[in-house]
């Protein structure tokens, strides 16, 4: 049984591997500089090459946008395993992704979990055929580690809802179709209990945009603002009032992505650039301490990795706890951090370059800062530790 | 392959942990102390005999079980765990492993009986300084017609006072060599000494120590390569009891977070220890995938395995350091008294974690072979 499933999954390999190397043109298999150098689809969707079209379109005929997706929803129905080899090979051949889109990663999987059937069938394959650009609506100004806290208010008018109050941290809100969002629906039930999920055409009248520059530079992050906008109330995912369940499952798939889970793109190894850049002695770094500091490093990077490994194989046995996403988004996200510290020791003075065309100059120096938000996005550190605790190690509460 | 252990493994660990908690638990551990030092219990090594635990690891053509050293490094975590104290370190996971590795056929046939039966008994003598290294040894042997002259002194060797063989790495010319030889042998000392681990280890020197060159481990093999393999089977093996180390001392600081009041709360509300707790936490996850991976790789024959065993032995090194240190401190006062047990886990973290190389070392052996 078990060779008859290998055998089957090696012959889906080869096919996989030959049908990539004759549609993945050559220029969609170099890295990604930019995230702009991906295509994010949306209603004003733009190409930035015959290459990439070609690219995105022979992906959604093969139903390998979103492979694991039934059919139904304009996927494949690839099985875990053989998704894994699709990504295996697409990693192996540097093949860019088709389409970039937080539909695909965040939406797409509540949607599965949470929404009926119609509204499956109506957003799914939207999704898929890049149709729709997606930003979340989460965080706002006084609801950022307490999320639950938030207050932008959907009130009931009949046959729709009318939404008022503003978003922070959407990204890329401004180029953004639609919205899907959190609101508050009940105002006397506690905090956890009157959130709704719902979502927003952002085209609606009553929605504005306001970029936020970060220590970085520009960013794609936005604040949002919803000034009685009305939303038909089919537009309302799973129960009202039951819209917190819903996000916290999309949290633990928001924290898997930054933690680095399924990340396919392969950073160059610290210790190469650290050869390129500093003194050797004997085959050694001289600087012995950054060169300890590089050691550890690495050991621990390594040893994530194998860590989403192991707790991957455990899941497929049915060995696993949703709460071990906190785990990865924390320890993720700090070793991102620390890499970039080593990156910015490495570099000396020239590591500091900021320059003043900010598409090109100061990368090191950019993402150094960027990185410093990365412990806070999408839950901080704190709060991560905090559900291990409770959710893990079951440590009570006051 | 997938980064999980199979079910006769799980069911394994299951009967490790089954007979280390009944018959070996850390209470037993105290006793042994208290009891002038006795390095095991004889009973204890002899329903390990009875499991098939000696013969786990050695190949089948020599009626072993072959069942590997993920299975092994099962058995070492769990008596990890309890701080079990046995011959099982010392003889299976280095002595039988030496015999192992070795292409010596006749030593081989005449030598796993008896390391299987458990009547003998393997202690690995390497160490000469301080500090462990692998490149040169100053203990020398010569070839004076049939017999190797070994001359030279080992030192912190695991049980070496109770063993009736010694593996002993030696230095032959620009070579390293590899030999059994009988504790008994005329020309060789032996001295007890206690760690604070309470284990019974010995400095043994060699004076004139003459040994049939039959008795040589590594004839056409090279006797590094024969040691590299070893030592990638050491760090593993090691890696594997400091993961119980790890497990355990979390969970009974994670326990005592649970009682413990203080202010008219347990301890375990206050953030400033939930978050402590949350970070051993992930840092034992780690530790759980490169151990596994470390042991797997040794059962594969992977050629990376040397490096997956460093990296073991570098996390493990650093990470029980912290988890005992910790687990001290958020014990408070009951933490440093010899009353409570907790003290035992950072004694025998303290000297494991020494044993065969500290997380600097490792660190160091790391960066080298990535050619910084």
């Amino acid at each position: 049984m078990e060779t008859k499933i290998s055998i089957s999954l090696n012959d889906f390999r080869t096919e996989t591997r030959a049908w990539l190397e004759a549609n993945c043109p050559a220029s969609m298999r170099e890295p990604v500089k930019d995230p702009f150098d991906l295509f994010w689809g949306g209603r004003n969707a733009k190409f930035i090459s015959e290459d990439q079209r070609l690219w995105f379109e022979c992906m959604l005929e093969k139903r390998w946008v979103v492979p694991y997706w039934e059919a139904k929803y304009g996927g494949a129905g690839l099985t875990p395993d053989e998704n894994n080899v699709l990504t295996q090979e697409m990693t192996r051949l540097g093949c860019r992704k088709p389409l970039y889109s937080f539909g695909i990663s965040m939406l797409g999987p509540a949607l599965l979990k949470f929404a009926s059937e119609d509204q499956k069938l109506h957003y799914l394959p939207q999704i898929v055929e890049g149709k729709i650009w997606w930003c979340q609506g989460y965080s706002e100004p006084n609801a950022g580690s307490d999320l639950a806290s938030l207050q932008t208010k959907a009130i009931d008018k009949g046959d729709h809802y009318e939404i008022t109050g503003s978003k922070v941290w959407t990204s890329y809100a401004d180029k953004s179709d639609w919205i899907f969002c959190l609101v508050r629906t009940d105002f006397e039930a506690t905090k956890h209990n009157g959130i709704s999920f719902i979502l927003i055409d952002m085209a609606s009248e009553g929605v504005s945009t306001r970029p936020i520059k970060l220590i970085s530079g520009k960013s794609p992050f936005c604040e949002t603002f919803f000034d009685g906008v009305k939303v038909p109330k089919e537009n309302l995912i799973g129960n009202l009032n039951e819209g917190w369940t819903i996000a916290k499952h999309l949290l633990t798939h928001e924290r898997q992505m930054i933690g680095g889970i399924g990340e396919t793109d392969v950073k160059k190894e610290v210790h190469s650039i650290a050869l390129e850049n500093l003194p050797v002695n004997n085959g050694l770094i001289s600087d012995s301490i950054l060169r300890n500091q590089i050691s550890d490093f690495e050991m621990n990077e390594e040893i994530f990795d194998l860590t989403i490994q192991r707790v991957t194989d455990e899941a497929k046995t049915g060995n696993n706890s949703g709460a071990l996403s906190s785990f990865f988004k924390f320890y993720g996200t700090e070793l991102n951090i620390s890499r970039h510290e080593l990156l910015m020791a490495i570099g000396g003075s020239e590591a500091l370059f900021w320059g003043e065309n900010e598409k090109s100059d100061g990368d090191l120096a950019r993402k150094f800062c960027r990185s410093k938000g990365n412990s806070i996005e999408g839950g901080t550190s704190e709060i991560q530790l905090n559900i291990i605790s409770k959710l893990i190690l079951g440590l009570p509460t006051k | 392959m997938a980064l999980i252990i199979t079910e006769e493994q799980k069911m394994l660990k299951d009967s490790a942990s089954e007979l280390f908690t009944a018959k070996a638990p850390v209470s037993q551990m105290r006793e042994l102390r208290d009891t002038q030092y006795t390095p095991f219990d004889q009973s204890l090594w002899e329903e390990m005999v009875a499991m098939g635990w000696t013969a786990l690891t050695v190949p089948e053509s020599y009626n072993g079980l072959d069942f590997g050293f993920i299975g092994l490094g099962q058995i070492l975590e769990e008596a990890g765990k309890n701080l079990s104290k046995s011959p099982l370190t010392s003889s299976i996971l280095l002595g039988a492993s030496a015999l192992r590795l070795s292409d010596n056929e006749a030593l081989k046939i005449r030598s796993f009986p008896g390391v299987m039966k458990g009547t003998s008994q393997l202690a690995f003598a390497i160490q000469e300084g301080k500090y462990h290294q692998t490149t040169s040894f100053k203990t020398q042997a010569v070839l004076e017609g049939e017999n190797y002259i070994i001359n030279g002194s080992k030192t912190i060797v695991i049980d070496g006072t109770t063993a009736n063989q010694l593996v002993v790495v030696c230095q032959l010319d620009a070579n390293i060599n590899l030999f059994i030889v009988d504790a008994n042998s005329k020309g060789i000392s032996i001295s007890k000494k206690i760690l604070m681990d309470a284990g019974t280890y010995a400095d043994i020197t060699f004076k004139n120590v003459k040994v049939p060159a039959e008795n040589q481990l590594n004839i056409k093999l090279e006797g590094r390569l024969l040691l590299d393999h070893l030592m990638a089977i050491a760090y593993a093996g090691i890696s594997a009891e400091l993961l119980g180390i790890c497990k355990q001392a979390f969970d009974v600081t994670i326990q005592y977070l649970k009682e413990r009041q203080q202010f008219g709360v347990v301890i375990g509300t206050y953030q400033s220890l939930q978050h402590r707790a949350a970070i051993l936490f992930s840092e034992i996850e780690l530790c759980k995938s490169i151990v596994l991976k470390a042991l797997q790789a040794i059962d594969n024959n992977d050629p990376k395995a040397l490096k997956y065993a460093h990296l073991a032995k570098a996390k493990l090194g650093k990470t029980v350091k912290l988890v005992t240190n910790e687990a001290i401190q958020l014990h408070g006062g009951i933490g440093v008294t010899d009353d409570a047990d907790i003290g035992f886990y950072l004694k025998r973290a303290r000297v494991a974690q020494q044993l065969f190389g500290d997380y600097n070392y490792h660190l160091d052996q790391l960066a080298k072979l990535k050619g910084y």
